[in-house]
């Protein structure tokens, strides 16, 4: 789908009335669409064609690209520069900033560098520790926390100043989101925190894999009560897994994954454990596209990447619309002359 | 713990005016070094110099191996155990039974700001005492003065 006003690809959208930030992704949630979005693997390369490779998988499929930062604490290309090398070609990033490696200076300084290359979401995250990537041993920053993160970023973008009081030119125009773990312990304060993360700025919610459509039920049900779904866009996470194998090591290994039971029997008795994972998947979203209060969800396909168009096309999540993608102006005889005349 | 440590802020509080003359400059080096062997004990205190026990259900946020403010993260462990020391229980699972315990409890849902940390090291109850004393001291002369 293209905007009516929409511009030359790399170029931000006409902001509009109410709205942070000038990107497609923020208006897709606003105008009440069922989001889809999906997070990039950086490359273990300086070649840009491996980043360009990567997004490619995705076009017309999802609304938004999440470029992650250190995921798992280990060691890849930058989501800045990933960011910078797709916001190019028009791509809507989601620019992931994580409080483990960098300070409130390097911080601070990534998201104007950020908004002035287009990008125009940000996900404060915390971070996963240190320990678990392939560098145990470097020093861990977390000189932040995501809540910080967030109420700095918020400044910077409201009150157009750094955490140190002193003012910006002009602000970093960014729609802002956050993390949240509807399924581990405390469960009765995982809906409380989320308010106080919607208070520190969050305005969308990318959450941790959901392979507990219960325990989100009634996650779910508290945040309503509390009119938390007004506030905020939440997009829950899902993902395909491989084997029952890689699902009984990812429930030991990766902090904060919650997988039952019933799932790993599921895909232990499957044939080809592996087309189950990505059916399982498929099923997790058309249960969750019938919550109330969800916005939409994210699609965590790590070493998968290739599926996320089979899951998306048999989930029905995007009711038939194809979200922008580069070559979505193919034939689109305007944009293409101001694109002839933008490259004379 | 908690009825402890507003009766030890009380009773600060109304030692003020003596601290006030001995000046806290001359009372940092000592008072700092009780409030770490206080509650170096009772919380395991890291010194950070900006105490928030009191809206951390009187759990030691530096205690976090990632120092998070506003936690728990996403990875605490099923059991309540920690993401990064297996060992160890997540301080923001205790921290959220400590304050469903506390009179204040609520405090927990404030988002609290980062650390500066410039102030590691020094006494966060004598600054909490001047914090207090000058609001006094405001809340008198607005008196005085309508």
């Amino acid at each position: 789908m293209i905007y009516e006003d929409e511009p030359i690809p790399g170029y931000p959208l006409p902001m509009r009335e109410g709205h942070s930030s000038p990107g497609r992704f923020e208006r897709i949630l606003r105008d009440g669409h069922f989001a889809v979005t999906s997070e990039l693997a950086p490359p273990d390369s300086a070649d840009p064609n491996a980043v360009y490779e990567r997004a490619r998988l995705f076009d017309g499929y999802v609304d938004a690209i999440n470029a992650t930062d250190g995921s798992g604490a280990h060691c890849h290309m930058g989501s800045l520069a990933v960011c910078a090398l797709l916001t190019r070609l028009g791509y809507a990033l989601i620019m992931q900033i994580s409080c483990r490696d960098k300070n409130r200076i390097a911080i601070q300084g990534d998201i104007l560098g950020g908004a002035a290359m287009g990008v125009c979401n940000m996900l404060c995250l915390s971070g996963d520790g240190v320990q678990t990537g392939d560098h145990p041993n470097a020093k861990p920053v977390f000189d932040l926390d995501c809540m910080s993160l967030l109420q700095i970023a918020t400044t910077m973008r409201e009150q157009r100043t750094f955490q140190s009081g002193r003012e910006l030119e002009y602000p970093p125009r960014v729609f802002l989101g956050a993390a949240a773990n509807p399924f581990v312990e405390p469960f009765d304060w995982r809906p409380l925190r989320l308010a106080k993360k919607v208070e520190a700025g969050a305005q969308f919610i990318q959450t941790q894999y959901c392979y507990d459509i219960d325990r989100l039920k009634t996650y779910m049900q508290t945040i309503r009560d509390m009119g938390l779904d007004e506030k905020v866009f939440l997009l829950i996470g899902v993902g395909p897994l491989a084997s029952a194998r890689t699902a009984e090591w990812m429930r030991k290994n990766v902090p904060g994954v919650h997988i039952p039971d019933s799932v790993i029997e599921r895909l232990k008795g499957a044939d080809d454990q592996k087309a189950e994972g990505v059916n399982l998947c498929i099923d997790m979203i058309q249960q969750i596209k019938e919550i109330k209060g969800v916005s939409g969800v994210h699609i965590m396909a790590y070493r998968q990447e290739h599926n996320v168009p089979d899951i998306v096309e048999r989930s029905g999540a995007l009711n038939n619309r194809t979200p922008w993608h580069p070559k979505s102006f193919e034939g689109d005889a305007n944009i293409q002359s101001q694109m002839d005349k933008y490259h004379d | 713990m908690e009825i402890l440590y507003a009766t030890l802020e009380k009773t600060l509080l109304l030692m003020a005016p003596v601290l006030e003359r001995i000046g806290y400059e001359r009372l940092e080096k000592p008072v700092a070094a009780v409030e770490k062997t206080v509650k170096g004990v009772l919380f395991d205190c890291q010194m950070c110099g900006q105490c928030a026990l009191s809206k951390t259900g009187m759990s030691c946020p530096m205690n976090c191996p990632k120092s998070i403010r506003n936690g728990p993260c996403g990875g605490v462990r099923t059991d309540g155990y920690c993401e990064v020391k297996p060992d160890m229980r997540c301080v923001w699972v205790e921290s959220w039974a400590g304050s469903q315990r506390m009179k204040h409890g609520g405090d927990i849902n404030i988002v609290q700001i980062p650390v500066d940390h410039r102030l590691k090291g020094s006494s966060s109850w004598l600054r909490e005492v001047r914090r207090l004393r000058e609001e006094q001291n405001e809340n008198h002369s607005t008196i005085e003065s309508a």
